[in-house]
C-alpha cells in the first residue's frame, strides 16, 4: 500500500541544512497499523507529511498504491483525496459548520452532490458519536470533539490510508480515550493507518508494527510486543525508559 | 472601588466640551462681518421649476380635463394622441383649438435635482465603481504579492510600493494629462482608473496581510483532503480572511469616497466640486462647506454601520 525507499528530506536553515528524515525506508501492507515513535525533533511529522505531500521530499520514492509520489506526471491532488491527513492541531475550517467541514471536500473534490456528501457526512459523525453536533460550528466543540470531527472529515474522501501526527498531543487528559477509541475502532475495520503518537497504550494495543526513528532515521522496527519487552537498540531502550 | 463606574459625569462632559466648541466657533464667527444665508441652500438640493409642455405634433385639442389644479390636455390627429399635464392656472389652449407642433400648451411643475445632490450622485458612483474595481485589483495584487513566483511577486510589489509611495492627486494628474492624453481617456474613465488603482493598492496590502493572519494549518487541511490551491485559496482561506479585514477594508473605502474629492481637480462636477460652483455663485462659503462637510458625514457613517452589521454577522461562528 504505501512503500518509502530511502526517503530524504533536507531543509535549509541558517547554520546550513537539517537532515530531517535521512533515508527511510518502509513498506506498509494494506490494513497494516503502522505506529510511529521517536523523540522529539526525530522527523515523524515530516516523514509523515512526505506520504501525503505537504512537503516535496530531496531524495527517494514513495509509492502509495503504485503511484510514485516523486514522478512529476503524477497528480498530487489525486493521491491526497486517497490519503487522509489527522493533525494535532485538528485544523477544522472554523467559518463552517462540522456538517459543512465534512461536506467541502466531497463535493469539490470527489463532485458528490450535496444530498449525497450530507448523508456520507451525518453517517461518518454517527460513527465518531457527534451527530448531535452537525449544524455546530467547529468553536462550540470540545477538543475531542473536534479531532473526532477532524477523523470523520478525511474519512469522509473514502481514504485508503490514513496518517495520524499526534492527534491526541493537543488534548486535555480526559479526552484522549474518546479519541483513541475511534481510532481503535478505523484499525479493526481493516483501515491502513501509520501513526505517530506518544500513546503507548494505543502501541501496544493497536499496531501491528511500531517504528523507533531519531535523527531522521529508523533505528528500530518490531512488533509491539518486541519492541516494548525487549528492544535491541540503546536509543530505543532510552527512550522507552523515559516514556514508560 | 465599585463594581460599576458611573459613566454620566464624563458623558456630561463630553456634551459641555462639544457644545461649548461649537458655541465659541459660533461666537468667533459673529464677530467677523459675515452674513449667513441658509434660506438661500435648500434651493441647491431640490427646486420647482416650470417647464414647457409642448405639443409634438400638428393637431385639435379634443379634450381638457381639470382635476386638483392640474389639467390633462389631449392633443390628437388622426390616429395620433397626447397626453399633456400642465398646472390649470398655466393652461395657454381652449377645448377644440388647432395648434401645431411645438405650440406651448401650458406648463408644469416639477422637482429638479439641484447641483448639491448631483455632486453627491457623481461622489456616490465614482466611489462605488472605484470600490468595486479596486477591490479586484487589490484581491488579485494581494494574492499575487503571497506567491511563491518571483516575477508575480514582484509586480505587485513594485504597483503597490509605487501608489503608496506617491500622492493620489499627482497619481489623478498623470491619469488624466499623460495617460488620458495618450490613449485618449474620457476624464470619468481617469479619474475611476486612477481612485481604483490607489484603493487597489492600500487592499492589497490588507488582502495580503488577511491570507498570512490564518493559520498555514487550514492551507494544508484543505490540500490533505485533495483541494486544489485555487478551492484552498476560494473555499478555505478568502472567507476567512475577509472577516478579518472587513473592518480594515471598510476604513479604506471610507477613506475613498473622501480622497474621491480630489478628482474635482479634473473638472469632475462631484459634490466638492459642487459645493465650490454654487459657492461662486451664492458666495454663502460657510454654509455651504458645513453642508457638504455633513453630506460626507452622512454618506461614511452610514458605510460604517454597514460594515458593523456585516460584522456582526460574520461573527456567528466565533
Ligand atoms: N519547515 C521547516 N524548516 C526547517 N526545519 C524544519 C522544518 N520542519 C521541521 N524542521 C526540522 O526537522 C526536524 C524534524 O522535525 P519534525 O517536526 O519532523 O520532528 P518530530 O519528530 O515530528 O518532532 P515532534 O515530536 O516535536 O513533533 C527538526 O529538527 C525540525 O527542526
Ligand atoms: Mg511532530
Amino acid at each position: 500500500m504505501i512503500k518509502a525507499q530511502n526517503v530524504v528530506k533536507i531543509f535549509p536553515v541558517k547554520s546550513g541544512v537539517v537532515r530531517a528524515v535521512d533515508g527511510v525506508s518502509v513498506d506498509v501492507a494494506r490494513g497494516e497499523v503502522v505506529v510511529i515513535i521517536g523523540p522529539s525533533g526525530s522527523g515523524k511529522s515530516t516523514f509523515l507529511r512526505c506520504i501525503n505531500g505537504l512537503e516535496d521530499f530531496s531524495e527517494g520514492h514513495i509509492i502509495i498504491d503504485g503511484v510514485d509520489l516523486a514522478d512529476r506526471k503524477t497528480n498530487i491532488n489525486k493521491v491526497r483525496a486517497e490519503v487522509g491527513m489527522v493533525f494535532q492541531q485538528f485544523n477544522l475550517f472554523p467559518h463552517k459548520t462540522v456538517l459543512e467541514n465534512l461536506t467541502l471536500a466531497q463535493c469539490r473534490v470527489r463532485r458528490r452532490g450535496k444530498k449525497e456528501a450530507e448523508e456520507r457526512a451525518h453517517m461518518l459523525l454517527r460513527k465518531v458519536g457527534i451527530q448531535e453536533k452537525a449544524h455546530e460550528y467547529p468553536s462550540r466543540l470540545s477538543g475531542g470533539q473536534q479531532q473526532r470531527v477532524a477523523i470523520a472529515r478525511a474519512l469522509a474522501m473514502d481514504p485508503k490510508i490514513m496518517l495520524f501526527d499526534e492527534p491526541t498531543s493537543a488534548l486535555d487528559p480526559e479526552m484522549v480515550g474518546e479519541v483513541l477509541d475511534v481510532m481503535k475502532q478505523l484499525a479493526r475495520e481493516g483501515m491502513t493507518m501509520m501513526v505517530v503518537t506518544h500513546e503507548m497504550g494505543f502501541a501496544r494495543e493497536v499496531a501491528d508494527r511500531v517504528i523507533f526513528m531519531d535523527e531522521g532515521k529508523v533505528v528500530e522496527v518490531g512488533t509491539p510486543e518486541h519492541f516494548f519487552t525487549n528492544p535491541q537498540e540503546e536509543r530505543a531502550k532510552l527512550f522507552l525508559k523515559q516514556v514508560l | 472601588m465599585k463594581a460599576t463606574h458611573n459613566t454620566w459625569p464624563w458623558k456630561l462632559l463630553l456634551a459641555v466640551i462639544l457644545i461649548g466648541g461649537a458655541a465659541g466657533t459660533w461666537g468667533a464667527v459673529a464677530k467677523i462681518d459675515y452674513q449667513w444665508r441658509w434660506n438661500r441652500v435648500p434651493q441647491y438640493f431640490v427646486y420647482v421649476a416650470e417647464e414647457a409642455q409642448k405639443t409634438p405634433f400638428n393637431g385639435k385639442v379634443s379634450s381638457i380635463v381639470k382635476k386638483n389644479g392640474d389639467a390633462v390636455v389631449t392633443v390628437a390627429s388622426g390616429s395620433q394622441r397626447v397626453e399633456l399635464t400642465v398646472t390649470a392656472d398655466s393652461l395657454k389652449v381652449t377645448e377644440n383649438e388647432d395648434i401645431f407642433s411645438g405650440d406651448t400648451v401650458g406648463f408644469a411643475k416639477g422637482w429638479h435635482l439641484g447641483p448639491l445632490m448631483y455632486g453627491l450622485w457623481t461622489t456616490l458612483w465614482i466611489s462605488a465603481v472605484s470600490s468595486v474595481f479596486g477591490l479586484i485589483f487589490g484581491l488579485v495584487a494581494g494574492l499575487a504579492r503571497v506567491s511563491k513566483n518571483y516575477t508575480i511577486r514582484g509586480l505587485a510589489i513594485t504597483y503597490v510600493e509605487f501608489i503608496r509611495g506617491t500622492p493620489l492627486l499627482v497619481q489623478i494628474f498623470i491619469a488624466y494629462f499623460l495617460l488620458g492624453t495618450v490613449f485618449n481617456l474620457s476624464r470619468n474613465v481617469c479619474g475611476v482608473g486612477a481612485l481604483s488603482l490607489f484603493v487597489g493598492a492600500y487592499v492589497a496590502e490588507i488582502v495580503r496581510a488577511g491570507i498570512q493572519s490564518i493559520s498555514k494549518g487550514q492551507t494544508e487541511a484543505a490540500r490533505s483532503l485533495g483541494m486544489t490551491k485555487f478551492q484552498t485559496m476560494w473555499d478555505v482561506i478568502l472567507p476567512q480572511a475577509f472577516k478579518r479585514i472587513l473592518p480594515p477594508l471598510a476604513g479604506t473605502f471610507i477613506s475613498l469616497i473622501k480622497d474621491s474629492s480630489l478628482v474635482s481637480v479634473i473638472a469632475i462636477t462631484d459634490l466638492t466640486k459642487s459645493g465650490r460652483e454654487i459657492i461662486t455663485s451664492t458666495f454663502a462659503t460657510f454654509e455651504v462647506w458645513i453642508l457638504v462637510a455633513v453630506m460626507y458625514l452622512l454618506v461614511t457613517s452610514l458605510l460604517s454601520q454597514l460594515v458593523f452589521y456585516m460584522e456582526r454577522r460574520l461573527a456567528v461562528s466565533d
